[in-house]
């Protein structure tokens, strides 16, 4: 039922009224509402440790978690750690992209690559990435090597499925179009493919940083002798909470912060796009 | 183009040649079509749904391969298609879909010249989807026109841009033409768009022409005249359709008026 609103001092000289309906939608968002959760559950942490409810031993304070971390930066290993882990990250995360993406170019664009490429990548994506480390191990032994290709491989799976995806969601019009003005073959794909698959690719991209941050943390927890992981791994030995936390949040970082890239990224080449979104 | 120009003449920009085409075994869509066009002639193609026009132009544009038929099509080096929808890419601004594909010196001047010239000038950043659809609609005129074609294929353009807009379009296809020269052959089921644009107006039926009319109307054409009416009248009885005049009087002066 619509009910007739009169506003009970008209306001001015403008008269409005209006019949209005009841909201069942969550209403406007909240500024920075993404971040209350975020405060609250950190004022819960400082709370419980500030009493005494939580034991040191399982969860360290967060204001020594602040003292261990000034310690380990001052000392040099947080960020001689974070280099090392960020390069593997980032290496392998860019071998799985190139492949994935030349791979779903390639599978996109010709039947016979398709019917050579698809397939096997299928059954590759039913097996979990790292239910392959053991054989990895054996081919390529415990160094860095084995690490980044573990990584590449977690990625190149949600990119080539994306872009593939986004590739083969291409109107047939527009390959019309592209034959009508003689485009070469190179053209069309840097003009038409490329950037029409541009949308699959990006969120492949997403899937790719969480895949690439889960690899890099399961590497670098089995073997390794250096890294965010080898770091959390010792202190687990030693019971050091407080550098787990650390090593905790800084991963956590490494996440947000390649999200935000992605985001931004997508911003950027997106742009075209970004008129009908808002 | 599968086709070669080699054996051209300047007597005929297109030449079509026992034309066969057909979708399924039951029957052909085109049944033996001959056609000429001569250089900068205007031919606009009418015909009933079905009558093998779209088969015709996707023939003459290349764009009918594995499509089973044979015959001899001769078309110009440079053609240009103009769609129904405008196909800009939605990822290019403006002056990238209008060069894209092109390779000569100085491109992007002449891209800008030729929005300038469907009245687009200073659009060149434009995304597509930021334009009206009879912008879209002249972009992709100048996409077309900036190739300078000497075969301008045009798949009912105006089809899905209300009636407004398709009158300005008219007058700014003719202007262009008038320019640039290229033969056209121009895909619609508006007899009346067919009569005021075309320097002659061709029926398909059952894949061959079946009535082909010069147009000798000058180049102020004006439904009130009653040689155009004649025409109409003529043209619509070829389509099958009987037209009463009396009963759509009140309309047609309304599209007089929406004309003027």
């Amino acid at each position: 039922m619509a009910t007739l609103a009169t506003p009970a001092r008209p306001v001015a000289a403008t008269e409005d009224v209006r019949p209005v309906r009841r909201r069942l939608g969550p209403g406007a968002p909240i500024r920075f509402g993404g971040l209350i959760g975020i405060a609250a559950l950190l004022g819960a942490w400082v709370v419980g440790s500030a009493t005494g409810l939580l034991d040191p031993r399982n969860l360290t304070e967060p204001w020594t978690v602040v003292a261990t971390a000034g310690t380990l930066v001052e000392n040099g290993r947080l960020q001689e750690s974070l280099v090392t882990s960020g390069v593997r990250a980032a290496l392998g995360l860019g071998l799985g992209v190139a492949v994935g993406t030349v791979l779903a170019v390639v599978s996109g664009l010709s039947r016979i690559g398709e019917s050579l490429i698809d397939g096997p990548i299928q059954v590759k994506r039913s097996i979990p990435t790292l239910a392959l480390i053991p054989l990895l191990i054996l081919w390529l032994g415990i160094g860095e090597p084995m690490k980044v290709i573990t990584i590449a491989l977690a990625v190149f799976v949600p990119i080539y499925i994306h872009t593939h995806n986004g590739l083969r969601s291409i109107e047939g019009r527009y390959a019309e179009l592209a034959e009508t003005l003689g485009v070469s073959r190179a053209e069309f794909v840097r003009h038409v493919v490329l950037p029409g698959a541009m949308p699959g690719f990006l969120l492949g991209l997403r899937f790719a940083v969480t895949s690439s941050l889960l690899a890099l943390v399961v590497v670098e927890v089995i073997n390794a002798t250096s890294g965010i992981g080898h770091m959390i791994t010792l202190a687990s030995n030693y019971g050091q909470t407080d550098i787990i936390v650390v090593g905790l949040v800084v991963y956590a970082l490494l996440g947000v912060t390649a999200d935000a890239a992605v985001r931004l990224i997508e911003r950027k080449a997106l742009s075209w796009r970004r008129t009908l979104a808002s | 183009m599968a086709s070669h120009t080699g054996e051209l003449k300047l007597d005929a920009a297109v030449r079509v040649q026992a034309l066969h085409r057909s979708f399924n075994e039951a029957g052909g869509v085109l049944n033996g079509l001959d056609l000429d066009i001569a250089p900068g002639e205007f031919v606009a193609l009418l015909g009933r749904s079905g009558s093998g026009k779209s088969t015709l132009l996707r023939a003459l544009a290349g764009l009918d391969r594995g499509v089973a038929g044979h015959g001899r099509i001769a078309v110009p080096e440079r053609v240009s298609v103009v769609f129904q929808d405008s196909r800009l890419l939605p990822w290019k601004r403006l002056l990238d879909n209008v060069v894209l594909g092109l390779r000569v010196p100085g491109a992007a001047e002449r891209g800008s010249q030729t929005l300038a010239e469907v009245g687009l000038a200073g659009r060149e950043k434009a995304w597509p989807h930021e334009l009206s659809g009879g912008e879209q609609q002249r972009a992709s005129l100048a996409r077309s026109l900036v190739r300078e074609p000497q075969l301008l294929l045009a798949d009912e353009p105006f089809g899905a841009l209300d009636a407004l807009t398709r009158i300005r379009m008219h007058t700014l296809l003719r202007r262009l033409c008038e320019v640039h020269r290229p033969a056209v052959l121009l895909v619609t089921h508006d007899v009346d768009e067919a009569i005021v644009l075309a320097d002659r107006v061709i029926v398909l039926d059952d894949g061959v022409v079946r009535h082909d009319a010069r147009i000798d109307l000058g180049t102020r054409r004006s439904q009130a005249d009653p040689a155009f009416a004649r025409l109409r009248a003529e043209l619509l009885h070829e389509l099958g359709v009987e037209d009463d005049h009396d009963a759509v009087r009140g309309r047609s002066t309304l599209d007089e008026r929406a004309a003027s």
